[in-house]
């Protein structure tokens, strides 16, 4: 059994509605710019929101570039390192209606943080086939790296303290596009 | 929500939540049978033991593959050429072989209650593959999860259960689950293959096939097991066949256009079900046995995943 989470409060915000978009538009910029393009791109986003702010930079590179790239959603649970830690696993599934070999997959994730759930996607991503590369976007990067992991494209770096959490919220899920920082409440 | 039961016993025990748990993530891993390479590594040093003391094909091999495909080191024992033909008790086996510390034990056996008894008595986590004429849960979680996939919903389905209920875990299983989940079973057989027990589950009985089978959205047919029939309890294998085969013939009088044709495996074919009915376009006996391997895929992880896990 699980204890009940701690409450946490809001300490400060980190990115408001423009300021998020305007960041999204700087790494879609960037990947055209570091691959040259758009040709045999592909992105993977992380369950949940990750999957949302893959769906963004795609839209954002129709706009730019006019090609429609595709989009797969990836659930890394079976390849945790932390399975029988963390209470029962909840397995939401993978969808990746295209082939990844041959192709630039670019992960996108909302937060990085110790690197764990990258280091598993990379492992789920190369079960389904042999990409060209794999590059990493992500929305905040807030440090503290447990492993040899750094992101090619990040919306803003943030440094954080471990106890604090990164609080990512977008219109798909939450009803707002909001980036904050909460600290638990004090006991 | 969350699981967090050391072993799956029975459907009987399970409450709507569980059981929607169970089937909602064996429907998120069924993905990986499409895969070129079909292996995870959730499991990654776990092991599985198939204890069988009956014959299985569709369920141990199942188990067999959703533990490889989970990355889980799988060992099967069959009671013929171990050490039971030399006399050892079942449970000492069963001893034997949780002293070799096992994380899941998957026992099938011909008593009811085998499953509960090694749940007693070994640490491991127990996954009854049938007791019985018991329960054998995850055939239910695989009828249920194939009846979602082809209705899309359970509540208000309404489904005939037809032939020997009296010997049937399956039957026993599927009303428990079905009940749980909101829908209306029906069991059908000839009076002496139907326990008084069945009403009391919340099912419905007719005697009639050609009744039963009417305005339903699924009809299971069970085996007739001619292995457990005996003292006359039908008056002959052709009589039955007559009366509680399914045909073509009563399908199309009888039955909806949408119906779902189930089977439990294995099919004895121009008994219970014609092989026209078999093989034909209602039935989703094949679907059944591929999302086994998805369901048992789903027990696996969630027994062995569990928070605090065996050895944790």
């Amino acid at each position: 059994m699980s204890s009940p989470a701690p409450r946490h409060r809001e300490k400060a915000q980190v990115l408001d509605e423009t300021a998020l978009d305007r960041a999204l538009t700087r790494i879609a910029h960037e990947i055209l710019e570091k691959n040259g393009g758009a040709k045999d791109l592909a992105f993977v986003g992380l369950r949940t929101r990750g999957v949302s702010l893959a769906h963004r930079l795609a839209a954002k590179i129709a706009h730019i570039d006019g090609t429609t790239l595709p989009v797969g959603t990836l659930d890394i649970t079976l390849y945790r390192d932390d399975l029988g830690m963390r209470g029962t696993p909840v397995i939401r599934g993978t969808d990746i209606p295209f082939s990844i070999k041959d192709k630039t997959v670019i992960l996108v994730d909302d937060v990085l943080f110790t690197g764990r759930t990258i280091r598993a996607a990379l492992d789920a991503i190369i079960d389904l086939g042999r990409p060209t590369a794999i590059q990493l976007a992500c929305l905040i990067d807030r440090g503290h790296r447990e492993l040899p992991i750094r992101p090619d494209y990040v919306g803003k770096n943030l440094p954080t303290s471990r106890r604090e959490s990164v609080a990512v919220r977008l219109r798909e899920h939450d009803g707002e596009d909001r980036v904050v920082i909460e600290e638990p409440e004090e006991a | 929500m969350g699981w967090t039961r050391k072993d799956l016993l029975s459907m009987r025990e399970l409450d709507a939540s569980e059981i929607t748990l169970m089937v909602d993530t064996a429907a998120s891993l069924q993905e990986i049978a499409s895969r070129d390479i079909k292996k995870v590594p959730a499991l990654r040093g776990k092991t599985v033991v198939n204890l069988f003391y009956e014959a299985s094909t569709r369920t141990r091999t199942s188990f067999e593959i959703a533990g490889k495909w989970l990355s889980a080191d799988v060992v099967n024992f069959s009671s013929s050429g171990s050490s039971s033909s030399k006399g050892e008790s079942f449970i000492d086996t069963a001893k034997n072989i949780a002293a070799m510390s096992p994380d899941v034990v998957v026992v099938r056996h011909s008593s009811a209650g085998a499953a509960d008894l090694l749940a007693r008595e070994l640490p491991c986590s127990i996954v009854n593959a049938g007791d019985g004429a018991h329960e054998h849960p995850t055939q239910a979680l695989l009828d249920l999860l194939t009846i979602r996939e082809k209705k899309g919903h359970f509540e208000g389905l309404h489904v005939a259960i037809v032939g020997d209920i009296a010997h049937s875990r399956v039957a026993r299983s599927d009303i428990h689950g079905m009940r749980k989940l909101g829908m209306t079973v029906t069991v059908a057989g000839p009076p002496t293959l139907i326990p008084p027990f069945v009403q009391e589950l919340g099912a419905k009985v007719s005697y009639r096939l050609e009744d039963a089978i009417g305005d339903v959205d699924v009809i299971m047919m069970l085996r007739l097991q001619q292995e457990r029939m005996s003292a006359g309890l039908i008056p002959s294998t052709r009589e039955y066949a007559r009366f509680w085969g399914l045909t073509l013939d009563k399908l199309a009088r009888h039955a909806r256009p949408d119906v779902l044709i189930m089977h439990p495996g294995p099919v004895n074919r121009g008994i219970e079900l014609s092989p026209e009915v078999a093989d034909g376009p209602y039935s989703v006996i094949l679907d059944q046995v591929s999302r086994g391997v998805a369901v048992r895929m789903g027990v696996l992880l969630l027994l062995a995943g569990r928070k605090g896990g065996d050895g944790a």
